[in-house]
Protein backbone atom coordinates (compact mmCIF):
# COMPACT_ATOMS: atom_id res chain seq x y z
CA UNK A 1 0.00 0.00 0.00
CA UNK A 2 1.32 3.39 -0.93
CA UNK A 3 1.45 6.27 1.48
CA UNK A 4 -0.25 8.67 -0.89
CA UNK A 5 -2.28 7.42 -3.79
CA UNK A 6 -3.80 9.73 -6.38
CA UNK A 7 -6.14 8.08 -8.84
CA UNK A 8 -7.75 9.66 -11.89
CA UNK A 9 -7.70 13.15 -10.41
CA UNK A 10 -9.50 15.69 -12.58
CA UNK A 11 -9.90 19.39 -11.91
CA UNK A 12 -11.09 22.48 -13.76
CA UNK A 13 -10.79 26.22 -13.32
CA UNK A 14 -14.14 28.03 -13.37
CA UNK A 15 -15.75 24.74 -14.30
CA UNK A 16 -14.52 25.12 -17.87
CA UNK A 17 -10.80 24.92 -18.37
CA UNK A 18 -9.56 21.40 -17.77
CA UNK A 19 -6.29 21.64 -15.84
CA UNK A 20 -5.98 18.13 -14.48
CA UNK A 21 -7.14 15.31 -16.67
CA UNK A 22 -7.16 11.99 -14.87
CA UNK A 23 -3.85 12.16 -13.05
CA UNK A 24 -2.71 9.05 -11.16
CA UNK A 25 0.44 8.90 -9.06
CA UNK A 26 1.74 7.02 -6.05
CA UNK A 27 4.12 8.18 -3.37
CA UNK A 28 5.64 5.76 -0.89
CA UNK A 29 6.98 6.59 2.56
CA UNK A 30 10.36 8.29 2.37
CA UNK A 31 10.13 8.72 -1.38
CA UNK A 32 10.84 11.91 -3.20
CA UNK A 33 8.60 12.24 -6.20
CA UNK A 34 9.26 15.11 -8.56
CA UNK A 35 6.80 16.44 -11.08
CA UNK A 36 8.21 18.12 -14.16
CA UNK A 37 6.65 19.49 -17.31
CA UNK A 38 6.09 22.71 -19.23
CA UNK A 39 4.28 25.68 -17.69
CA UNK A 40 0.55 25.19 -17.60
CA UNK A 41 0.82 21.43 -17.53
CA UNK A 42 -1.04 21.27 -14.23
CA UNK A 43 1.85 20.48 -11.89
CA UNK A 44 1.10 23.19 -9.36
CA UNK A 45 -2.61 22.58 -9.67
CA UNK A 46 -2.01 18.95 -8.74
CA UNK A 47 -0.47 20.05 -5.44
CA UNK A 48 -3.24 22.59 -4.83
CA UNK A 49 -5.90 19.97 -5.40
CA UNK A 50 -4.20 17.46 -3.13
CA UNK A 51 -4.01 20.16 -0.46
CA UNK A 52 -7.71 20.91 -0.83
CA UNK A 53 -7.21 24.46 -2.08
CA UNK A 54 -9.05 23.58 -5.28
CA UNK A 55 -11.85 21.05 -5.33
CA UNK A 56 -11.35 18.11 -7.69
CA UNK A 57 -14.02 17.32 -10.28
CA UNK A 58 -13.40 13.61 -10.19
CA UNK A 59 -10.90 11.06 -8.94
CA UNK A 60 -9.66 9.82 -5.61
CA UNK A 61 -6.90 10.73 -3.21
CA UNK A 62 -6.03 8.08 -0.63
CA UNK A 63 -3.79 8.47 2.40
CA UNK A 64 -2.62 5.12 3.77
CA UNK A 65 -5.59 3.60 2.03
CA UNK A 66 -8.19 5.99 3.47
CA UNK A 67 -9.97 8.08 0.88
CA UNK A 68 -10.04 11.85 1.37
CA UNK A 69 -13.48 13.43 0.93
CA UNK A 70 -12.84 16.93 -0.40
CA UNK A 71 -16.49 17.87 0.09
CA UNK A 72 -16.12 17.25 3.80
CA UNK A 73 -14.39 19.90 5.90
CA UNK A 74 -13.34 17.44 8.58
CA UNK A 75 -11.76 15.12 6.10
CA UNK A 76 -9.85 17.98 4.45
CA UNK A 77 -8.70 19.25 7.84
CA UNK A 78 -7.45 15.80 8.78
CA UNK A 79 -5.51 15.69 5.53
CA UNK A 80 -4.02 19.12 6.07
CA UNK A 81 -2.82 18.01 9.49
CA UNK A 82 -0.58 15.51 7.75
CA UNK A 83 0.60 17.62 4.80
CA UNK A 84 2.53 20.84 4.49
CA UNK A 85 2.92 22.89 1.38
CA UNK A 86 5.55 25.45 0.45
CA UNK A 87 4.52 27.93 -2.23
CA UNK A 88 6.39 29.48 -5.11
CA UNK A 89 5.86 32.97 -3.71
CA UNK A 90 6.79 31.97 -0.12
CA UNK A 91 3.55 33.51 1.22
CA UNK A 92 5.01 34.32 4.60
CA UNK A 93 2.62 36.16 6.88
CA UNK A 94 3.78 39.72 6.38
CA UNK A 95 2.74 40.87 9.83
CA UNK A 96 4.92 38.38 11.68
CA UNK A 97 8.65 37.95 12.10
CA UNK A 98 10.37 34.76 10.97
CA UNK A 99 10.01 32.98 14.29
CA UNK A 100 6.35 33.84 14.65
CA UNK A 101 5.68 32.68 11.11
CA UNK A 102 7.04 29.30 12.11
CA UNK A 103 5.36 29.03 15.51
CA UNK A 104 1.89 30.45 14.90
CA UNK A 105 0.20 27.41 13.40
CA UNK A 106 1.63 24.82 15.81
CA UNK A 107 0.77 27.04 18.79
CA UNK A 108 -2.51 28.65 17.80
CA UNK A 109 -3.99 25.98 15.56
CA UNK A 110 -2.50 22.73 16.77
CA UNK A 111 -2.46 23.95 20.38
CA UNK A 112 0.96 22.57 21.11
CA UNK A 113 3.04 23.82 24.00
CA UNK A 114 4.30 27.29 23.08
CA UNK A 115 7.71 26.97 24.66
CA UNK A 116 8.48 23.60 23.13
CA UNK A 117 7.30 24.82 19.74
CA UNK A 118 9.47 27.88 19.98
CA UNK A 119 12.53 25.83 20.86
CA UNK A 120 11.83 23.54 17.95
CA UNK A 121 11.23 26.49 15.63
CA UNK A 122 14.56 28.04 16.56
CA UNK A 123 16.23 24.72 15.80
CA UNK A 124 14.44 24.47 12.45
CA UNK A 125 15.38 28.01 11.47
CA UNK A 126 18.94 27.20 12.47
CA UNK A 127 18.83 24.11 10.31
CA UNK A 128 17.89 26.14 7.23
CA UNK A 129 20.64 28.61 8.08
CA UNK A 130 18.56 31.43 9.53
CA UNK A 131 19.48 31.19 13.18
CA UNK A 132 20.37 34.88 13.16
CA UNK A 133 17.18 36.04 11.45
CA UNK A 134 14.60 34.92 14.00
CA UNK A 135 13.16 38.37 14.45
CA UNK A 136 13.38 39.67 10.92
CA UNK A 137 10.18 40.46 9.09
CA UNK A 138 9.53 39.06 5.62
CA UNK A 139 10.16 42.40 3.92
CA UNK A 140 13.60 42.51 5.52
CA UNK A 141 14.60 39.12 4.13
CA UNK A 142 15.80 38.17 0.67
CA UNK A 143 13.68 35.83 -1.42
CA UNK A 144 15.93 32.89 -0.60
CA UNK A 145 15.75 33.63 3.11
CA UNK A 146 11.97 34.01 2.97
CA UNK A 147 11.65 30.71 1.20
CA UNK A 148 13.79 29.01 3.81
CA UNK A 149 11.57 30.46 6.53
CA UNK A 150 8.61 29.06 4.61
CA UNK A 151 10.26 25.63 4.59
CA UNK A 152 10.93 25.82 8.33
CA UNK A 153 7.31 26.87 8.82
CA UNK A 154 6.08 23.88 6.86
CA UNK A 155 8.33 21.53 8.85
CA UNK A 156 7.20 22.90 12.19
CA UNK A 157 3.83 21.34 11.43
CA UNK A 158 5.58 17.94 11.41
CA UNK A 159 4.10 16.88 8.11
CA UNK A 160 4.18 13.31 6.90
CA UNK A 161 4.44 14.59 3.37
CA UNK A 162 5.91 17.88 2.26
CA UNK A 163 4.68 19.45 -0.96
CA UNK A 164 7.07 21.88 -2.63
CA UNK A 165 5.50 24.00 -5.35
CA UNK A 166 8.21 25.49 -7.59
CA UNK A 167 9.95 26.78 -4.51
CA UNK A 168 12.89 28.25 -6.40
CA UNK A 169 11.07 29.73 -9.40
CA UNK A 170 10.62 33.17 -7.89
CA UNK A 171 14.20 33.47 -6.71
CA UNK A 172 17.20 35.24 -8.13
CA UNK A 173 19.57 32.65 -9.60
CA UNK A 174 22.24 33.12 -6.96
CA UNK A 175 19.70 32.43 -4.20
CA UNK A 176 18.42 29.17 -5.65
CA UNK A 177 21.14 27.02 -4.16
CA UNK A 178 20.61 28.04 -0.57
CA UNK A 179 17.02 26.83 -0.83
CA UNK A 180 17.96 23.64 -2.64
CA UNK A 181 20.54 22.94 0.08
CA UNK A 182 17.82 23.19 2.69
CA UNK A 183 15.74 20.64 0.76
CA UNK A 184 18.77 18.35 0.43
CA UNK A 185 19.01 18.30 4.22
CA UNK A 186 15.37 17.22 4.43
CA UNK A 187 15.96 14.50 1.87
CA UNK A 188 18.82 13.19 3.96
CA UNK A 189 16.46 13.07 6.96
CA UNK A 190 14.12 10.83 4.98
CA UNK A 191 11.30 13.32 4.53
CA UNK A 192 8.62 12.21 2.07
CA UNK A 193 8.26 14.91 -0.54
CA UNK A 194 6.42 15.81 -3.70
CA UNK A 195 8.42 18.37 -5.59
CA UNK A 196 7.25 20.47 -8.50
CA UNK A 197 10.34 22.03 -9.99
CA UNK A 198 12.06 23.41 -13.05
CA UNK A 199 15.51 22.79 -11.57
CA UNK A 200 16.25 19.71 -13.66
CA UNK A 201 19.70 19.05 -12.26
CA UNK A 202 18.30 19.11 -8.75
CA UNK A 203 15.32 16.93 -9.66
CA UNK A 204 17.63 14.41 -11.21
CA UNK A 205 19.91 14.35 -8.20
CA UNK A 206 17.28 14.07 -5.48
CA UNK A 207 14.26 12.21 -6.87
CA UNK A 208 13.40 8.59 -6.31
CA UNK A 209 10.81 8.96 -9.02
CA UNK A 210 10.10 11.56 -11.68
CA UNK A 211 6.73 12.26 -13.25
CA UNK A 212 6.45 14.14 -16.51
CA UNK A 213 3.19 15.99 -17.01
CA UNK A 214 1.74 17.86 -19.96
CA UNK A 215 -1.68 19.37 -20.59
CA UNK A 216 -3.04 18.02 -17.33
CA UNK A 217 -2.00 14.43 -18.02
CA UNK A 218 0.79 12.24 -16.75
CA UNK A 219 2.95 11.51 -19.79
CA UNK A 220 5.61 9.34 -18.28
CA UNK A 221 6.66 7.99 -14.90
CA UNK A 222 10.05 6.56 -14.14
CA UNK A 223 13.35 6.85 -12.36
CA UNK A 224 15.36 10.02 -12.89
CA UNK A 225 17.73 8.12 -15.18
CA UNK A 226 14.90 6.87 -17.33
CA UNK A 227 13.19 10.23 -17.68
CA UNK A 228 16.32 12.23 -18.40
CA UNK A 229 18.54 9.74 -20.23
CA UNK A 230 16.14 7.36 -21.84
CA UNK A 231 12.64 8.80 -22.07
CA UNK A 232 10.14 6.40 -23.59
CA UNK A 233 7.49 8.77 -24.94
CA UNK A 234 8.09 11.23 -27.73
CA UNK A 235 6.57 14.12 -25.74
CA UNK A 236 8.95 13.47 -22.90
CA UNK A 237 11.91 13.13 -25.26
CA UNK A 238 10.94 16.43 -26.80
CA UNK A 239 10.63 18.22 -23.43
CA UNK A 240 13.78 16.79 -21.92
CA UNK A 241 15.67 17.42 -25.16
CA UNK A 242 14.66 21.09 -25.15
CA UNK A 243 15.65 21.52 -21.53
CA UNK A 244 18.97 19.75 -21.68
CA UNK A 245 20.01 21.56 -24.82
CA UNK A 246 20.76 24.74 -22.90
CA UNK B 1 -19.33 98.88 3.25
CA UNK B 2 -16.36 99.90 5.30
CA UNK B 3 -18.60 101.36 7.99
CA UNK B 4 -20.70 98.23 7.96
CA UNK B 5 -17.62 96.28 8.80
CA UNK B 6 -16.76 98.62 11.62
CA UNK B 7 -20.27 98.25 12.97
CA UNK B 8 -19.96 94.50 13.05
CA UNK B 9 -16.60 94.78 14.77
CA UNK B 10 -18.10 97.20 17.27
CA UNK B 11 -20.99 94.89 18.11
CA UNK B 12 -18.59 91.92 18.31
CA UNK B 13 -16.39 93.61 20.88
CA UNK B 14 -19.28 95.05 22.80
CA UNK B 15 -21.03 91.70 23.11
CA UNK B 16 -17.88 89.72 23.75
CA UNK B 17 -17.65 90.82 27.32
CA UNK B 18 -21.07 89.52 28.20
CA UNK B 19 -20.84 86.51 25.86
CA UNK B 20 -17.63 84.96 27.12
CA UNK B 21 -18.78 84.22 30.63
CA UNK B 22 -18.62 81.06 32.65
CA UNK B 23 -22.24 79.99 32.17
CA UNK B 24 -21.98 80.24 28.41
CA UNK B 25 -18.69 78.40 28.46
CA UNK B 26 -20.32 75.53 30.33
CA UNK B 27 -23.26 75.53 27.95
CA UNK B 28 -21.02 75.53 24.89
CA UNK B 29 -18.77 72.89 26.36
CA UNK B 30 -21.75 70.61 26.92
CA UNK B 31 -22.94 71.21 23.37
CA UNK B 32 -19.45 70.40 22.16
CA UNK B 33 -19.41 67.17 24.14
CA UNK B 34 -22.78 66.24 22.66
CA UNK B 35 -21.31 66.67 19.21
CA UNK B 36 -18.27 64.59 20.11
CA UNK B 37 -20.18 61.86 21.96
CA UNK B 38 -22.65 61.23 19.21
CA UNK B 39 -19.86 61.06 16.67
CA UNK B 40 -17.89 58.63 18.81
CA UNK B 41 -20.90 56.44 19.61
CA UNK B 42 -22.13 56.54 16.02
CA UNK B 43 -18.80 55.83 14.37
CA UNK B 44 -17.63 53.43 17.09
CA UNK B 45 -20.69 51.25 16.73
CA UNK B 46 -20.49 51.79 12.98
CA UNK B 47 -17.00 50.30 13.05
CA UNK B 48 -18.13 47.22 14.95
CA UNK B 49 -21.21 46.73 12.79
CA UNK B 50 -19.13 47.47 9.72
CA UNK B 51 -16.85 44.54 10.58
CA UNK B 52 -19.84 42.26 11.09
CA UNK B 53 -21.39 43.39 7.83
CA UNK B 54 -18.14 42.71 5.96
CA UNK B 55 -17.81 39.32 7.58
CA UNK B 56 -21.22 38.32 6.25
CA UNK B 57 -20.59 39.86 2.88
CA UNK B 58 -17.51 37.67 2.50
CA UNK B 59 -19.02 34.45 3.82
CA UNK B 60 -19.11 32.03 0.91
CA UNK B 61 -21.71 29.40 0.19
CA UNK B 62 -25.15 29.30 -1.33
CA UNK B 63 -26.81 29.44 2.07
CA UNK B 64 -25.44 32.89 2.71
CA UNK B 65 -26.49 34.30 -0.64
CA UNK B 66 -29.53 36.12 0.78
CA UNK B 67 -27.39 37.53 3.58
CA UNK B 68 -24.75 38.72 1.13
CA UNK B 69 -27.37 40.35 -1.08
CA UNK B 70 -29.02 42.06 1.90
CA UNK B 71 -25.67 43.40 3.04
CA UNK B 72 -24.76 44.69 -0.42
CA UNK B 73 -28.18 46.31 -0.76
CA UNK B 74 -27.79 47.92 2.65
CA UNK B 75 -24.31 49.27 1.99
CA UNK B 76 -25.10 50.55 -1.49
CA UNK B 77 -28.31 52.24 -0.32
CA UNK B 78 -27.17 53.97 2.81
CA UNK B 79 -23.97 55.30 1.28
CA UNK B 80 -26.22 57.23 -1.11
CA UNK B 81 -28.73 58.67 1.36
CA UNK B 82 -28.11 62.25 2.52
CA UNK B 83 -27.61 62.29 6.26
CA UNK B 84 -30.40 64.81 6.81
CA UNK B 85 -32.91 62.67 4.91
CA UNK B 86 -31.96 59.64 6.96
CA UNK B 87 -32.25 61.66 10.15
CA UNK B 88 -35.85 62.63 9.36
CA UNK B 89 -36.58 59.10 8.28
CA UNK B 90 -35.29 57.62 11.53
CA UNK B 91 -37.09 60.23 13.59
CA UNK B 92 -40.47 59.63 11.98
CA UNK B 93 -40.02 55.86 11.93
CA UNK B 94 -39.21 55.82 15.62
CA UNK B 95 -42.23 58.02 16.32
CA UNK B 96 -44.34 55.85 14.03
CA UNK B 97 -43.57 52.88 16.25
CA UNK B 98 -44.74 54.92 19.21
CA UNK B 99 -41.28 54.94 20.78
CA UNK B 100 -40.21 57.86 22.88
CA UNK B 101 -36.51 58.05 22.07
CA UNK B 102 -34.52 61.16 22.90
CA UNK B 103 -33.33 63.29 20.01
CA UNK B 104 -29.78 62.34 20.91
CA UNK B 105 -30.58 58.64 20.55
CA UNK B 106 -32.25 59.26 17.21
CA UNK B 107 -29.17 61.13 16.04
CA UNK B 108 -26.92 58.26 17.19
CA UNK B 109 -29.02 55.65 15.41
CA UNK B 110 -28.87 57.65 12.19
CA UNK B 111 -25.11 58.03 12.44
CA UNK B 112 -24.67 54.31 13.09
CA UNK B 113 -26.76 53.43 10.04
CA UNK B 114 -24.67 55.63 7.78
CA UNK B 115 -21.27 54.94 9.30
CA UNK B 116 -21.82 51.17 9.22
CA UNK B 117 -22.28 51.40 5.47
CA UNK B 118 -19.29 53.69 4.91
CA UNK B 119 -16.86 52.10 7.36
CA UNK B 120 -17.97 48.66 6.15
CA UNK B 121 -16.79 49.63 2.67
CA UNK B 122 -13.52 50.95 4.08
CA UNK B 123 -12.92 47.70 5.97
CA UNK B 124 -13.80 45.64 2.91
CA UNK B 125 -11.25 47.53 0.82
CA UNK B 126 -8.69 46.98 3.58
CA UNK B 127 -9.31 43.23 3.64
CA UNK B 128 -9.12 43.11 -0.14
CA UNK B 129 -5.72 44.80 0.02
CA UNK B 130 -4.31 41.67 1.69
CA UNK B 131 -3.32 39.19 -0.97
CA UNK B 132 -5.47 36.10 -1.51
CA UNK B 133 -2.39 33.90 -1.14
CA UNK B 134 -2.30 34.77 2.57
CA UNK B 135 -5.75 33.17 2.88
CA UNK B 136 -4.63 30.09 0.92
CA UNK B 137 -1.57 29.67 3.07
CA UNK B 138 -3.53 29.94 6.30
CA UNK B 139 -6.12 27.60 4.82
CA UNK B 140 -3.48 25.00 4.06
CA UNK B 141 -2.34 25.20 7.69
CA UNK B 142 -5.87 24.58 8.95
CA UNK B 143 -6.62 28.10 10.17
CA UNK B 144 -10.36 28.70 10.47
CA UNK B 145 -11.83 31.77 8.80
CA UNK B 146 -11.92 33.69 12.06
CA UNK B 147 -8.40 32.63 13.00
CA UNK B 148 -7.11 33.77 9.62
CA UNK B 149 -8.86 37.10 10.01
CA UNK B 150 -7.60 37.59 13.51
CA UNK B 151 -3.99 36.50 13.19
CA UNK B 152 -3.18 37.20 9.56
CA UNK B 153 -5.57 39.43 7.65
CA UNK B 154 -6.72 42.09 10.10
CA UNK B 155 -3.24 42.96 11.37
CA UNK B 156 -2.25 43.60 7.76
CA UNK B 157 -5.47 45.31 6.73
CA UNK B 158 -5.41 47.57 9.74
CA UNK B 159 -3.00 50.12 8.35
CA UNK B 160 -5.02 50.38 5.15
CA UNK B 161 -8.29 50.71 7.07
CA UNK B 162 -7.28 53.14 9.76
CA UNK B 163 -6.50 56.35 7.83
CA UNK B 164 -9.75 56.52 5.81
CA UNK B 165 -11.82 55.28 8.76
CA UNK B 166 -10.38 57.98 10.94
CA UNK B 167 -10.86 60.58 8.21
CA UNK B 168 -14.49 59.52 8.02
CA UNK B 169 -14.84 59.95 11.75
CA UNK B 170 -13.29 63.42 11.73
CA UNK B 171 -15.44 64.43 8.78
CA UNK B 172 -18.52 63.25 10.57
CA UNK B 173 -17.85 65.55 13.50
CA UNK B 174 -18.92 68.42 11.30
CA UNK B 175 -21.70 66.51 9.61
CA UNK B 176 -23.44 66.12 12.95
CA UNK B 177 -24.30 69.80 12.61
CA UNK B 178 -27.27 68.55 10.61
CA UNK B 179 -28.77 67.02 13.72
CA UNK B 180 -29.55 70.56 14.82
CA UNK B 181 -32.28 70.38 12.17
CA UNK B 182 -34.22 68.00 14.37
CA UNK B 183 -33.34 69.91 17.48
CA UNK B 184 -30.42 68.05 19.04
CA UNK B 185 -28.61 70.44 21.32
CA UNK B 186 -25.14 70.23 19.85
CA UNK B 187 -22.66 72.87 18.76
CA UNK B 188 -24.52 74.26 15.78
CA UNK B 189 -27.76 74.34 17.69
CA UNK B 190 -25.96 76.20 20.46
CA UNK B 191 -24.79 78.74 17.88
CA UNK B 192 -28.35 79.21 16.71
CA UNK B 193 -29.47 79.59 20.29
CA UNK B 194 -27.07 82.41 21.02
CA UNK B 195 -27.81 84.04 17.73
CA UNK B 196 -31.50 84.00 18.63
CA UNK B 197 -30.72 85.49 22.00
CA UNK B 198 -29.46 88.52 20.14
CA UNK B 199 -25.74 87.91 19.97
CA UNK B 200 -24.28 88.75 16.60
CA UNK B 201 -24.03 85.90 14.12
CA UNK B 202 -20.29 86.45 13.88
CA UNK B 203 -19.90 86.08 17.58
CA UNK B 204 -22.14 83.02 17.98
CA UNK B 205 -21.22 81.10 14.87
CA UNK B 206 -17.61 82.30 14.89
CA UNK B 207 -17.23 80.79 18.34
CA UNK B 208 -18.91 77.60 17.18
CA UNK B 209 -16.49 77.44 14.25
CA UNK B 210 -13.52 77.71 16.54
CA UNK B 211 -14.95 75.01 18.79
CA UNK B 212 -15.43 72.65 15.84
CA UNK B 213 -11.79 73.20 15.00
CA UNK B 214 -10.73 72.54 18.59
CA UNK B 215 -12.71 69.34 18.47
CA UNK B 216 -11.56 67.96 15.17
CA UNK B 217 -7.95 69.08 14.79
CA UNK B 218 -6.63 67.06 17.74
CA UNK B 219 -8.55 64.09 16.32
CA UNK B 220 -6.74 64.50 13.02
CA UNK B 221 -3.41 64.64 14.86
CA UNK B 222 -4.40 61.56 16.84
CA UNK B 223 -5.10 59.82 13.54
CA UNK B 224 -1.66 60.74 12.21
CA UNK B 225 -0.05 59.57 15.38
CA UNK B 226 -1.82 56.21 15.32
CA UNK B 227 -0.95 55.79 11.65
CA UNK B 228 2.72 56.52 12.28
CA UNK B 229 2.71 54.16 15.24
CA UNK B 230 1.09 51.43 13.23
CA UNK B 231 3.78 51.61 10.59
CA UNK B 232 6.56 51.34 13.10
CA UNK B 233 5.12 49.26 15.92
CA UNK B 234 6.62 46.01 14.76
CA UNK B 235 10.06 47.53 14.82
CA UNK B 236 9.51 48.57 18.38
CA UNK B 237 12.79 47.26 19.65
CA UNK B 238 14.74 49.05 17.03
CA UNK B 239 14.26 52.45 15.53
CA UNK B 240 10.79 53.33 16.71
CA UNK B 241 11.64 56.80 17.82
CA UNK B 242 13.41 57.95 14.69
CA UNK B 243 11.05 56.27 12.27
CA UNK B 244 7.99 57.43 14.15
CA UNK B 245 9.25 60.99 14.23
CA UNK B 246 9.97 61.00 10.51
CA UNK B 247 6.56 59.69 9.56
CA UNK B 248 5.01 62.21 11.87
CA UNK B 249 6.89 65.12 10.40
CA UNK B 250 6.17 64.02 6.86
CA UNK B 251 2.46 63.99 7.54
CA UNK B 252 2.69 67.31 9.33
CA UNK B 253 4.18 69.19 6.40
Amino acid sequence: MHHLEVDGLTATYDGKILVLDGVSIQVGKGEIVSVIGPSGSGKSTLLRVIMGLLKPKAGHVKLDGDEVDYGNKKSVKALRDRFSIVFQQFNLFQNMDALRNVTIAPVKIRKRDAQKVEKEAIELLGKVGLGDKLHSYPDELSGGQQQRVAIARALALRPEILLLDEVTSALDPELVNEVLDAIRILAKDGMTMMIVSHEMGFVREISTEVIMMDEGKVIEVGSAEQIFDNPQTSRCQDFVGKILRH
Amino acid sequence: MYEGFLDIFDVFLEQSAEFYVWDNAVYLFRAMMTTLTMTIIGCGLGFIFGMIVVYFRRTPGLMFWPVRMTVIFYVETFRRVPFLVLLFLVMFTVKGFGLDFSLFTIACISIVIISTAFIGEIIRAGLDSVHQTQWDTADAMNFSRLQTLRHVILPQAWKVVLPPAFAFFVMFIKDTALTSQVGVLELTQAGKYYNNLGYSAILSFGTVLVLYFILSYPMTRLGWWMEARLHTRRRDERAEFEVGATAYELRGT
